[in-house]
């Protein structure tokens, strides 16, 4: 079923909002200049209260979401978000202050932060935490900058960031946005670091080497100390993405492992919602010699008082306008505290065992190229089904009928018609059957019925969408003038 | 254990079915070294009625602006948010599910953002928006990056009065590249126009320049267009106040190519700085140059509209190192909140709101500058927020209206404005409370005369 847009529900004269009339009316004619004044009137829609929330919720409903079914979407840690963080959060001790307020006024919320800070720090084994960076990529950035500065203060210039190429669209995309040159080195046929061509490329030129461990292939690169021997014998540093933490919580720290850097998904390991997108929080963690270049301000405690420390000198400065999305550290601080270290040990246990669960079962149907030292996701291939005409698209599209989302596509980009499959650990075995007995199901389809699979998703309330239609006739907004 | 489903019996079965004894021999050609050895050190778990209790706690800590009358702004503004707003936002088909991968399942998030698109549009005047990038400052800083691979021209000329935090972004954000940074110096209170006459060249790839600036203050932006204009290829970038475009000259009105701006004023709650949202905006021509998701709308094969995310070519997942931006999660709940917020309020609304904020903001102006010991900082055009000067200290009048239970603004001495205070008014100030204020204001720092 198609919704109109809001725009075409709109009533001429309908509100959805109240606000008492104003005791003072001076003229607005006499506050602005004519010549700043707008002319021509914004096409906001006009509609009810209850026109409102009836749009919204009917347009909802065709969302697939955490609470209503599986959803292993690769790298993405679609976990489950205990209520009692939704419920907290929205407190008006929290949602009401303003970030500059004194910091008398907000000694609860520094506390917060005080002790998210501590505990990040202890479960990366890092020596100090900023919060500041809003998601993984600005993580990212956070991070690049502390390398850049890092060198800049031994007065030295490298240009290169290494990486596999198996690494995440961001590591890339941060590393030439910020100004270094990317360096991608292939994988072995295990899927991990190719030490050879590791060696080949490292010199004087390398400021860093970007990993995410376990990788984007869900392999553990256990290889991981002599990557970083090799990478610090040149002066360069150690940068982590911890989009995959959850395999290794409580088990395995960045910080042990010849990391000197790395930031938290918070919106990823510490089961704080996507939002449909968005807002997540990426904070950073580094080493002891590296704190002196975390962006400023850092919360810290003196006599009893917690407060806003910008006494870093190497600071990096600031990447937020204020301190990160602190909404999201409230979940997340409330998440550690509830789990502990056994919870989170419990957490990485079950992420890693429903993944190879999974794995050993449909890997039969669908091959895993790299398939040793899988931890908390794998990649598996629909390239055996392309003799039938069917891509993993199909394959994807197909799993919505069965009321699962799709595992992600798009990467990691070295496996053939990629699956990239996490189950996390809140799911339970009856769940990962169902997933497991859906792909068998349409392994078979694909063989005996591909035009069939092709015309999937059948069930969703709508079929399979035209992009390049999209791109072509570029619509991005309302036409207003189309009724007309 | 919480939030785990498996049963132990599970597990051992699962266990058995991958072919192995334990979660341990699962992990058995990780190195024994990279183990922790220790404890984390973390505290011992808590019930969920400890927790709620203990961070319930934690928020009573904090005195929020439902308590203290407040009147600090300086790009988080304290606006009313109808119920509706909240109700919607907080639906878990909405705040659980990941970004729109997969059209088919997520029609409904796809279709609110081509609503907040659309809309973000008619208040700027622009033909083309994104779904959201972070904050106000990091889309102030991607714009000035995408003039530059636009044009490939190296020189940005910013205005002072920008906020200043943009302006500690922006320097994180360009640190490492190959740019210099002009900035334009204020006058009154408002960026000196023959600066950027005299200062702008045929290199300068973008000038920014924010209004309301950060002292509230309107720039003349249709003088700066032709001055901008005149250079080829050379970007107008303008960061504005949503809420004031109701009644301010829309950014098309004065030209400008990219609009950028803190959307929380947007039917977000303050959450002490975070989550916000930036808006991202410009002419159509620019489209394939922008940061972030874009949605656009389609047909699926029985002919049905629908919407996708779209030129995705641009995106750090197809393109890695040469996209446009390195951004992938954004802040799209908080983009739900302004959609649903500029709909409930409708053009009629958001006006009633706009011209509130600019009324009641000069009144408060009037009175406040009446009492012995303030003046007004600039004499130019406001609309929410204003600076005075004072007499007093500006942290110990601060520091007594809060004993009062006032936030009563931002002291601006940080900022290299000693003896200035920054003060914002939206439209939830009654008159009672702005008269009241002023009146404590007064007998406050009448006992500091003495
Ligand atoms: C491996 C990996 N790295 C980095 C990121 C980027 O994180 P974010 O989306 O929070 O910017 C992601 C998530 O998309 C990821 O999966």
């Amino acid at each position: 079923m198609v919704t109109k847009t809001i725009f075409e529900k709109s009533v001429k004269n309908r509100t959805g909002f109240s606000l008492a009339n104003s005791k003072i009316k001076t003229d607005v004619k006499e506050l602005i200049p004519d010549k700043l004044r707008r002319k021509k009137q914004p096409n906001l829609p006009e509609v009810s209260e209850l026109d409102a929330l009836r749009h919204y919720i009917e347009i909802s409903a065709k969302n697939h979401f955490i609470e209503k079914g599986f959803y292993p979407l690769g790298s993405c840690t679609m976990k489950y978000n205990p209520q009692i963080n939704e419920m907290v959060c929205t407190l008006p001790g929290f949602t009401h202050i303003h970030p500059m307020q004194p910091e008398a006024s907000v000694q609860g919320a520094l506390e917060i932060m005080y002790e998210l800070q501590k505990d990040l720090a202890n479960i990366s084994g890092f020596s100090q935490v900023s919060l500041q960076p809003v998601a993984g990529a600005q993580g990212e950035f956070t991070g690049v900058n502390i390398i850049y500065n890092y060198h800049k203060s031994k007065s030295r210039d490298p240009k290169k960031i290494i990486m596999p190429d198996s690494s995440h669209g961001t590591n890339p995309a941060t590393t030439t946005m910020h100004g270094f040159e990317v360096v991608e080195i292939k994988s072995t046929d295990e899927g991990k670091v190719d030490l050879e061509a590791l060696k080949e490329v490292v010199d004087d030129d390398v400021a860093g080497f970007m990993l995410t461990n376990p990788n984007t292939l869900g392999v553990f690169e256990t290889q991981v100390k002599e990557i970083a021997d090799i990478i610090h014998s040149v002066g360069g540093l150690m940068y982590m993405d911890g989009a995959n933490m959850n395999a290794i919580l409580g088990y395995i720290r960045p910080g042990d492992m010849g990391f000197d850097i790395t930031h938290f998904n918070l919106h990823k390991t510490f089961s704080t919602p996507h939002g449909g997108g968005g807002p997540g929080n990426g904070g950073v963690g580094v080493t002891a010699e590296l704190e002196e270049f975390l962006p400023s301000p850092i919360i810290s405690k003196k006599e009893g008082k917690y407060y806003l420390d910008y006494s870093a000198e190497n600071s990096i400065g600031k990447v937020h306008s204020f301190f990160g999305n602190f909404a999201v550290m409230v979940k997340a601080y409330m998440y550690i505290k509830m789990l502990g270290e056994k919870g989170l040990k419990r957490v990485a246990e079950n992420a890693v065992i429903n993944s190879n669960y999974v794995m050993n079962q449909i890997k039969e149907y669908f091959p895993v190229p790299f398939h040793d030292d899988i931890m908390h996701e794998f990649v598996a291939s629909g390239k055996n089904y392309r003799e039938y005409g069917i891509k993993t698209l199909d394959i994807a599209k197909r799993l919505l009928d069965y009321g699962v989302h799709a595992p992600t596509i798009y990467f990691p980009l070295i496996v053939k018609e990629a699956l990239m499959i996490e189950p996390t650990e809140t799911e339970g075995k009856e769940t990962l059957d169902g997933f497991i007995e859906a792909m068998k199901i349409i392994s078979k389809e694909a063989k005996e019925n591909p035009e069939e699979l092709k015309k999937a998703p059948t069930k969703p309330p709508i079929a399979r969408l035209d992009e390049t239609e999209a791109i072509k006739n570029l619509d991005i907004k309302f036409d207003f003038n189309q009724e007309k | 254990m919480p939030f785990i489903s498996n049963t132990e019996e599970q597990i051992r079965k699962m266990l058995q079915t991958i072919g192995v004894s334990s979660f341990k021999e699962l992990l058995k050609n990780i190195p024994d070294e990279l183990f922790v050895k220790n404890n984390l050190g973390l505290d011992a778990p808590l019930s969920e009625i400890e927790i709620a209790k203990k961070v319930t706690q934690l928020s009573k800590k904090n005195i929020s602006t439902q308590e203290n009358i407040n009147f600090l702004g300086g790009g988080i503004y304290d606006h009313f948010i109808p119920a509706a707003v909240d109700y919607i936002t907080s639906r878990p088909e909405f705040y659980s599910a990941y970004t729109p991968y997969q059209a088919e399942v997520s029609q409904g998030t796809l279709q609110f953002i081509y609503e907040f698109q659309t809309m973000i549009c008619e208040l700027t005047g622009m033909d083309a928006a994104n779904a959201s990038m972070y904050d106000g400052a990091s889309a102030a800083a991607e714009a000035l990056l995408m003039a530059k691979h636009y044009n490939r021209k190296k020189k940005f000329l910013i205005a002072d009065t920008i906020h200043p935090l943009y302006k500690e972004v922006i320097k994180t954000y360009t640190s490492a590249l190959d740019v210099e940074i002009v900035y334009i110096p204020q006058e009154d209170g408002q960026v000196n126009i023959e600066f950027i006459k005299d200062n702008i060249d045929k290199d300068v790839a973008a000038v920014l320049v924010q209004s309301p600036n950060f002292f509230g203050i309107i720039e003349d932006m249709k003088k700066i267009d032709p001055i901008v204009h005149k250079q080829r290829r050379t970007l107008l970038i303008a960061a504005v106040d949503p809420i004031s475009l109701m009644l301010l000259n829309s950014p098309a009105e004065y030209n400008a190519d990219i609009v950028v701006g803190e959307g929380q004023a947007l039917g977000n709650h303050q959450n002490y700085g975070g989550p916000l949202f930036g808006f991202f905006a410009s002419k159509k021509k620019f489209v394939r140059k922008m940061p972030g998701r874009i949605i656009g709308a389609t047909h699926d094969t029985q002919d049905r509209r629908g919407y996708v995310m779209t030129l995705q070519t641009r995106e750090q997942h197809i393109r890695r190192d040469k996209a446009t931006s390195n951004i992938c999660t954004n802040e799209s709940l908080c983009a739900l909140a302004a959609t649903v917020y500029m709909v409930l309020l409708g053009k009629k609304g958001l006006r009633k709101v706009s011209e509130q904020c600019l009324q009641k903001s000069h009144y408060l102006f009037d009175k406040i500058n009446n009492i012995d010991g303030f003046e007004p900082a600039f004499s130019a055009p406001f609309f929410k927020e204003f600076v005075v000067r004072s007499d007093f200290e500006v942290d110990l009048v601060l520091r007594n209206m809060f004993e009062k239970g006032y936030f009563a603004g931002i002291d601006l001495t940080p900022y290299g404005y000693d003896d200035h205070l920054l003060i914002a008014v939206t439209e939830k100030r009654t008159k009672a409370e702005l008269d009241n204020f002023a009146k404590k204001l007064e007998e406050d720092t009448k006992k500091l005369y003495l």
